[in-house]
């Protein structure tokens, strides 16, 4: 068991910041085309967050030109460049699945007031 | 070269590859393995080495074990396994052999015994559906008829029906080696291996090679 907790451990991203459900971040995504890598930028509000150890993941939602787009990363893939937060937004459950059914203005969340 | 190896199975996990993708694999201690036998053509009519792994108390070994492991050294183990090798010349008695007897990327066969369920109905023996859950189905989980009436009377040999269920010898083929940790003693494959945690396993080098 501690062998298994050591391999883990050794996977783990420990660089990325601390983002809860409800905050905007912009997680730039390595990808690779060809011999080529570039990076591409999926911005939008996280909506859940899975933790499993290894296995964690989030899920980020944007709505592009009208059309809802979810997009789940593995917390620890070594594919996620690295995450920006843009807004910390106040919500009150841990997964806002709820955002989905929600349109235009109705589906703005509060920003988060640190006093 | 050996052929195989003796391992003890520590549980699943995933990793991620340097592309990117997320592989369950399952880490398997494989060693150290010590020669306590060398069986050679000449001798035995075969050749293949006896490995001992896993420690055992001395006090707990009964003394015409403790005399056979005296001659590799004097350490006890409680798991003898014998393994198929070409050349055993190459081999001498207490030599240890580790995982590095494998590459990341092989292929290898695992042996093991499955989980033991005991006593266990047909659905989860033999996969039979079972009957209808609802609209008034009484035969849930039973496997209904085992065969026909006055002729022949009997019911057909190697039919199958609720017993035993767990604890047999499986082979699982072709399995991709992840990585392999020498100094850890720790070999890591893809996907599943039979048996429970701790189980003793054997990891072996393909008995049919893919073509």
């Amino acid at each position: 068991m501690e062998a298994i907790r050591q391999l883990e451990l050794e996977q783990m991203r420990m660089d990325l910041p601390d983002f809860l459900p409800g905050d905007t971040v912009r997680v730039h995504v390595k990808i690779k085309e060809g011999d080529k890598e570039r990076i591409q930028v999926f911005q939008g509000v996280v909506i859940s967050k899975r933790k499993g150890g290894i296995g964690s993941s989030f899920t980020v939602r944007k709505v592009s030109y009208g059309v809802g787009v979810e997009r789940v990363f593995p917390f620890h893939s070594p594919i996620i460049d690295h995450v920006e937060i843009v807004t910390r937004g106040r919500v009150r459950r841990a997964k806002i699945y709820y955002l989905r059914k929600l349109r235009g203005k109705a589906a703005r969340i509060r920003e988060k007031r640190f006093n | 070269m050996s052929k195989g190896l003796i391992g003890k199975k520590l549980g699943m996990t995933s990793i991620f590859t340097t592309d990117g993708q997320f592989v369950p694999v399952t880490v398997i201690q494989a060693g150290p393995c010590v020669v306590t036998q060398i069986k050679t053509e000449a001798n035995d009519g075969y050749n293949a080495l006896q490995l001992g792994f896993g420690e055992k108390k001395v006090a707990k070994t009964s003394l015409p074990q403790q005399g056979h492991f005296k001659k590799s050294g004097g350490n006890c183990y409680g798991f003898l396994r014998e393994v198929a090798v070409e050349d055993p010349e190459q081999f001498s008695v207490g030599q240890s052999l580790g995982p590095d007897l494998f590459k990341v990327g092989e292929l290898v066969d695992v042996v093991g015994s499955t989980k033991g369920r005991g006593f266990s109905g047909v659905m989860k023996r033999h996969k039979f559906g079972g009957g209808r859950a609802t609209h008034g189905g009484k035969c849930h989980r039973i496997p209904g008829s085992i065969g026909t009436s006055a002729w022949p009377s009997k019911v057909a040999k190697g039919k199958k029906m609720p017993g035993r269920y767990g604890v047999d010898r499986k082979t699982i083929h072709n399995l991709e080696v992840i990585d392999v940790r020498p100094e850890d003693n720790l070999i890591l494959v893809k996907g599943a291996v039979p048996g429970h945690t701790e189980a003793l396993v054997m990891i072996q080098k393909l008995k049919f090679a893919k073509n």
